[in-house]
């Protein structure tokens, strides 16, 4: 193929668009409900990442400390409790700052006057690196000598980090599926454009041009078609997206979900939609043109 | 050159509709292929152009070897075989001008080859008047003549025409073969293959009659008959 050709070449890629203009049309309405979906989706799990991760970075297993150990023997069991591989931190807090702690959380409440520091445990606020690990973290910490009990909360950690895995897999199996089904469409839209102009093909084959300068028309308009829904769904996800957050963030009950600004995913998403918009369209024109090449 | 050495071509349902063709077409001549329905005449245009490959034997055409040709040389095979069909194959929705011009751009000519060769070849058949006209603005000769002109454009050392007087009436069709006689001078090698008696008699060109697959008589033949297929 020559370079004097490719401004021809294109120009016939753009002519074969407005051709089949209600075609195209779907085809870019198809592949923006479906790009949009993709992009919530991912938007979603994102998110979910994140959430899980600010609740790792919260998370912490209370470690109480057997009351017959002196003030000393309790803080010597730190030493053992940061040698355990998954152990991030452990503070340590006296009874004294405990019955404090407690006296605050209760806003002076004078029901528990009467409470002294020694009805309290020494004890340690320990946060680890994985929290998916928490439970078993959590029986090691059981079996150091002197650690009378645990407190730890994995039943939610292991929630999050499930419905995250389970939201991984959603994910990807719909995005699966509505690349394919964009392809399809996409793919029948070139199709269509081809049977239009399956005589000029013939021709084309006849006086000898390459399959390459046959195929770049058709590639050219299956990859603006994608390109278009690309974009347009990149659009509506983001103002979408800034919609929905302002709704969620005014709710009182959802204030656990918090939402990171759309600047920080604008760049994954920009390749996640560059990429789709460019795979459905050369890839779903493509493999429409394969089987009018065999002229 | 067009050369064919025991040409079998067998396809798929088992048919066999050459059954060890040879002849040899040199750079130059003017030749007429003739026989009934079915008798192999489309198998070996489609070998020429490369649209089938031979079952077995071998093809050569203008330096290519069809039995061993890879697929994406097929296309610079093409351009050296210039292809005129009954039914003309023209593009409606394309002038005159169009439709040469787009043989010439697909191949990959230059806008200024385009427009210096373009009217040159359009006045060589006798259509320099009508450029500007669409095909179906045009009566059967000048369509044949319009496609002479995409086969010739190119400048293609052959020339295949598949029964290109069929469709005109005999005055129009005497005219399309002088105008193919006058390419024949120019050089070009010209394949004309005809159901038109009164056309082979007329012109007194080597004639290669094809019957069940088989040559069945090739020479200068004056008074061809149909009796001879």
């Amino acid at each position: 193929m020559k370079l004097n050709n490719l401004g021809y070449l294109l120009k016939e890629g753009f002519r074969g668009i407005f051709l089949h203009g209600f075609m195209s049309f779907a085809a870019v309405c198809v592949t923006v409900a479906c790009l949009v979906i993709v992009g919530s989706f991912s938007a979603l799990a994102y998110n979910l990442d994140v959430m899980v991760e600010d609740l790792n970075k919260t998370s912490e297993i209370l470690v109480l400390i057997d009351s017959d150990l002196s003030d000393a023997e309790a803080r010597s069991i730190g030493t053992k409790i940061n040698l355990l591989d998954n152990v991030l931190q452990a503070t340590f807090v006296s009874r004294e700052e405990a019955l404090e702690d407690f006296v605050n959380d209760h806003n002076g409440d004078s029901a528990f006057n009467g409470v002294q520091a020694s009805d309290l445990r020494h004890r340690y606020v320990v946060t680890l690196e994985d929290n998916t690990k928490m439970q078993e973290t959590d029986q090691q910490l059981k079996q150091i000598p002197g650690v009378a009990k645990t407190d730890a909360a994995y039943e939610l950690a292991e929630g999050f980090s499930t419905i995250q895995s389970v939201l991984h897999l959603v994910s990807i199996a719909i995005i699966a599926v509505l690349l394919v089904v964009s392809l399809l469409i996409i793919s029948n839209t070139v199709k269509l454009a081809m049977y239009d102009r399956k005589d000029e093909i013939a021709i084309m084959k006849m006086v000898g041009a390459t399959n390459g300068f046959i195929r770049l028309p058709f590639v050219v308009e299956g990859f603006t078609l994608g390109m278009t829904g690309a974009v347009l769904a990149f659009g509506l996800e983001w103002a979408g997206y800034d919609a929905l957050v302002q709704k969620v963030e005014g709710i009182d009950a959802l204030q656990l979900f918090h939402f990171v600004d759309f600047q920080e995913i604008l760049l994954p998403l920009v390749a996640i939609f560059a990429a789709a918009g460019m795979f459905v369209g050369i890839v779903g024109s493509w493999t429409s043109i394969r089987k009018f090449m065999d002229v | 050159m067009i050369q064919f050495t025991d040409v079998v071509k067998s396809y798929e349902q088992g048919n066999r509709a050459l059954n060890g063709v040879s002849m040899q077409i040199e750079d130059g001549e003017f030749c007429f292929l003739v026989g009934p329905s079915g008798s192999g005449k489309s198998t070996i245009i489609k070998l020429i152009t490369g649209e089938l490959r031979p079952t077995s034997g071998a093809v050569h055409v203008n330096g290519y070897s069809l039995e061993r040709i890879r697929k994406r040389e097929i296309p610079y095979l093409r351009r050296t075989v210039g292809t005129v069909f009954q039914d003309y194959r023209l593009i409606d929705k394309m002038t005159v001008y169009q439709n040469v011009a787009f043989a010439m751009r697909v191949v990959g000519a230059k806008e200024k080859e385009i427009k210096e060769r373009v009217p040159y070849v359009l006045e060589l058949v006798g259509l320099e008047n009508k450029m500007n006209r669409h095909p179906n603005e045009m009566s059967g000769g000048e369509q044949q003549r319009l496609a002479i002109a995409r086969a010739l454009v190119n400048n293609p050392s052959t020339i295949i025409a598949d029964e290109p007087t069929g469709n005109l009436d005999p005055e129009r069709a005497f005219e399309i073969m002088a105008l193919l006689q006058e390419i024949n001078n120019l050089g070009t090698t010209l394949l004309v293959v005809t159901h038109a008696q009164n056309l082979v008699n007329v012109f007194h060109k080597r004639v290669i009659a094809i019957n069940e697959g088989l040559v069945v008589s090739d020479g200068e033949e004056e008074g061809y008959s149909h009796e001879a297929e």
